[in-house]
């Protein structure tokens, strides 16, 4: 069992520092960026023990019948068909394992599923990580993205232009592998990199609905933790909350036809003073400076997180 | 007149005369006949479907749109009109993939094939008990068949031909909206065949299991891959009509001016996706419960031993199976269902974790104090249980809403998936197929082509799926022509277990034409006293009609 153990403590179970994109060669989650997915990550390295541990168990017992009861090794074979104790042991001890994995499951789902009363948790005292009563102060920001064939169209319902109606935008991706991409690397990586972000502050009660204008479509990030379907007719709804700013991708998870794997999500989160002016600048009907002032202050927090790094190394 | 007829018939029966060839292939009322048939046919639809695969996993085998374009070009396409073709035709390549295997492949191979081989033979009857119908039945698929096929090469959308809406049909995607083209109504008209033939076929199943018994054979004595074909024909009895319901609406959509399914009309696209999953869940237990039968009496067979908790084993597959209905909605955590809703599937779905145990374990006690044979068949048959146990429990995994959220439509599933069918129905195919083989066609097979094939075949498709696990966990979605440079490692290594696999599929033909051309003559038992079944008490082959005079079963007193 401690060899087990040992063994295990090897493997990459726990939450290393990924970066939010896919990592060449990964082989476990994306790194979390929002309390969801941390949570995530601890439930699925719960898991991940637990099945090891059963397929590991169910291989040696597979072992020893191979090595003891070959015919070699045991000419005469009993002839017995019944154990009444034993089976009802691994009848009892697996719904035990389940009720087990229950738990936390019920727990995460339902703290993912449903939507936080901002009123009750910004009035909170103490220091629960799952809420987060300074954002839950300042409200809700809603966003809402509609999946079309074959981009996401963005807008913020409760952030009005000068007409009235609420700001919106179109994010294409950079590639669709034809002739015409645009492979600039500066860009981001390929097939996740669009031409306009989604751009939502860091550290805020994000509400997201997603619809769909012809077919059905699947937005998600998973550096966030959610994934939602977009469906013609419907308008569904989540929310996270990011603790980093950062970029982060995700690409659309239902099959929606051609170029399907060319329809990648883009979230940039910035800081709110970064967010409150690119927003009052696209309501301004300034589009491309909103996101050329935007591409900015990204070079300058890149340089920055590129210090942090280097102070963190040196601290390690 | 009609007395000559009957003289003719009484002559049949007395002297085993085979009809001539046409009659016999063609117009074919015997139910081994039949079983042979199905599994020719399974043969040849699972080369396609293999094919189908190969083309995905050479695509993915590095970043980019590559071997397809080329294919495109080799049609005439030139410049980004070839890419865009590439990217369509990969879409029909992943929904036929999915479509032939699943239809024409694994559900004809075990209970078209080897359930009209073996159920009457187990149970002691002389035929199936709607003979003609069993022949309509086969019939139906191959026209299916040729319809889903003719149905890649028609228009599907725009200029593109062929559907590439997925396996599973979701509309929009697949009515007038997505694929305006006749192409998926030809598929359409293609699965209801297939649907009809597969209700006829279970229906006979039913009948014959129910009345044509030996005997004194009881249901609770009855061998274990009959239960598992009884189970099966009821969940197909139950499930088809829906997938039916569900493809005539979509059918009416489509041409009539129906809305059922576009919300601009009232219609809601989600009910599609609950009709059709309501079969489809159903479905793959219909897939995997045949292999459960075959492995509980290859494992008992080669253990020399009874099959451990025989009545556990049964009700087993009873549960499964009845479970298997009201669990459809794990398919569709990320539609936008209540909270509650979808706290109850995940209660629902892991409950069947428990049967699925019992199954395992009971295998693993029957080989327990036996004396283990290492035969061909039971090298496949424990290399079921292991890697059946892998898939079950990255199930038990995606069972929970939470985590499904992340890994919904990403490669995890795929992994998941191919490891209880590629690696658990299909291991389960072949573990029959070297188990009966003498039986079926009267010659021995070389026992070392059949190792060869199996741990080649182990270690491909271990290559193949095990790091599609990392895939998803990672965040690679399904159904990706193309996708970003960081997953390309694991694509690599899987398109190499394809390639191990490749080997290990010429090695099965050459097995079976190396077998067909030495002729050893088969034995009628060649596996000894462990095989207990009524089948090894006939010939190999089996007269063209046995059991004219129904064998007895004698009460054992137990199991």
């Amino acid at each position: 069992m401690r060899f087990l153990v040992a063994l295990l403590s090897i493997l990459p179970f726990s939450a290393a520092a990924y970066a939010a994109v896919p990592e060449e060669g990964g082989i476990n989650l994306q790194a979390a960026a929002t309390r969801i997915m941390e949570r995530l990550h601890w439930f699925h390295n719960y898991l991940l023990v637990i099945i090891t541990l059963i397929t590991l168990f169910v291989l040696a017992l597979i072992v020893w019948v191979c090595i003891k009861y070959n015919k070699r090794a045991n000419p005469v074979a009993r002839k017995f068909s019944h154990n009444t104790p034993i089976e009802i042991v691994w009848t009892v001890v697996p719904v035990l394992i389940l009720v087990a994995i229950a738990g936390p499951s019920f727990s995460n789902l339902f703290y993912q599923e449903n939507q936080p009363d901002l009123e009750a948790i910004a009035a909170a005292e103490g220091d629960d990580p799952n809420i987060y009563p300074d954002a839950a102060a300042q409200g809700w920001i809603t966003v809402k993205a509609q999946g079309n064939q074959w981009n996401w169209t963005y807008s913020f319902p409760d952030e009005l232009d000068g007409g009235g109606y609420p700001v919106e935008f179109v994010s294409n991706p950079l590639q669709r592998g034809l002739s015409s991409d645009n492979l600039d690397e500066a860009r981001g990586p390929r097939n996740l990199a669009v031409d306009y972000p989604l751009v939502l502050p860091v550290n805020r009660y994000i509400r997201y609905q997603t619809a769909a204008s012809d077919v059905i479509h699947s937005w998600t990030v998973p550096a966030f933790g959610v994934k939602t379907d977009a469906v013609p007719g419907r308008l569904n709804e989540g929310w996270f909350l990011v603790e980093e700013e950062g970029t982060y991708y995700g690409q659309c998870s239902e099959l929606c036809g051609k170029d399907h794997a060319y329809m990648p999500i883009e979230v940039r989160v910035v800081d709110q003073a970064t967010y409150d002016s690119w927003i009052s600048t696209l309501r301004s009907g300034d589009f491309e400076g909103a996101f050329g002032a935007l591409d900015q202050a990204q070079v300058a927090s890149n340089s920055d997180r590129a210090d942090a790094e280097t102070r963190l190394a040196r601290a390690e | 007149m009609a007395m000559d007829q009957v003289s003719t018939v009484h002559d049949d029966h007395a002297h085993d005369h085979k009809p001539g060839f046409f009659t016999r292939w063609f117009l074919s009322t015997n139910h081994k006949d039949i079983g042979t048939l199905y599994l020719v046919f399974a043969i040849i639809a699972g080369i396609v479907g293999y094919t189908l695969s190969g083309i995905i996993r050479l695509e993915l085998a590095q970043p980019g749109i590559g071997p397809l374009t080329s294919l495109m070009e080799f049609f005439g396409y030139s410049g980004d009109q070839a890419i865009e073709h590439a990217k369509h035709f990969y879409n029909v390549v992943i929904t036929y993939h999915g479509l032939i295997m699943i239809f024409f492949m694994v559900m004809p191979a075990l209970i078209g094939g080897f359930g009209n081989w073996f159920v009457p033979l187990m149970i002691g009857a002389p035929d199936m008990a709607f003979p003609r119908m069993n022949n309509i039945s086969f019939w139906l698929t191959v026209a299916a068949f040729i319809m889903a096929c003719i149905s890649m090469l028609i228009p599907g959308t725009g200029q593109f031909l062929g559907f590439g809406g997925g396996w599973v049909l979701y509309p929009p995607l697949s009515s007038a909206t997505g694929h305006p083209g006749p192409s998926m109504d030809l598929l359409i008209l293609s699965l209801h065949t297939a649907g009809i033939a597969s209700i006829l076929g279970a229906i006979n199943f039913i009948v014959t299991i129910l009345n044509m018994r030996a005997p004194g054979m009881t249901l609770h004595k009855m061998p274990l891959f009959a239960w598992s074909m009884l189970v099966t024909a009821v969940l197909l009895l139950l499930a088809l009509p829906v997938l039916a319901g569900a493809l005539t609406m979509l059918l009416t959509d489509r041409n009539f001016g129906s809305q059922f399914f576009d919300p601009s009309g009232g219609g809601d696209p989600i009910m599609f996706q609950h009709l059709f999953w309501f079969f489809g869940h159903p479905e793959v237990y219909i897939m995997i419960l045949p292999a459960f039968g075959i492995i509980s009496h290859i494992v008992s067979t080669f253990s020399n031993k009874p099959v451990f908790g025989y009545l556990g084993m049964a009700y087993a597959m009873v549960s499964i199976g009845a479970i298997g209905f009201i669990v459809w909605a794990h398919h569709m955590y990320t539609v936008g269902m209540p909270v509650d809703m979808k706290a109850y599937f995940v209660a629902a779905t892991m409950v069947i974790a428990v049967p699925t145990g019992i199954k395992i374990f009971s295998w693993i006690a029957t080989m327990w104090g036996g004396s283990i044979d290492f035969s061909v068949p039971m090298v496949w048959a424990i290399g079921f249980i292991f890697l059946f146990t892998v898939g079950g429990v990255t199930g038990v995994v995606l069972a929970n809403a939470g985590i499904d959220h992340i890994l919904h439509d990403t490669y995890y599933v795929v992994a998941h998936f191919h490891y209880v069918l590629s690696l658990g129905a299909v291991f389960g195919l072949f573990a029959g197929w070297y188990y009966w083989f003498e039986k079926m066609f009267g010659v021995k097979y070389n026992k070392g082509i059949g190792y060869a094939h199996f741990w080649t075949m182990f270690i491909g498709s271990n290559l193949l799926f095990f790091p599609q696990h990392f895939l998803g966990l990672n965040g690679m979605p399904r159904r990706y022509i193309d996708y970003a440079d960081a997953f390309s490692t694991w694509h690599f290594w899987s398109s190499m277990g394809y390639a191990v696999t490749l080997v290990a599929t010429l090695i099965f033909f050459v097995g079976v034409i190396e077998a067909a051309v030495r002729r050893r003559k088969g034995v009628s038992n060649p596996w000894g006293e462990g095989a207990t079944t009524l089948e090894w008490t006939l010939p190999s082959p089996p007269p063209f009609h046995q059991f004219n005079e129904l064998p007895e079963v004698k009460p054992q007193g137990h199991h």
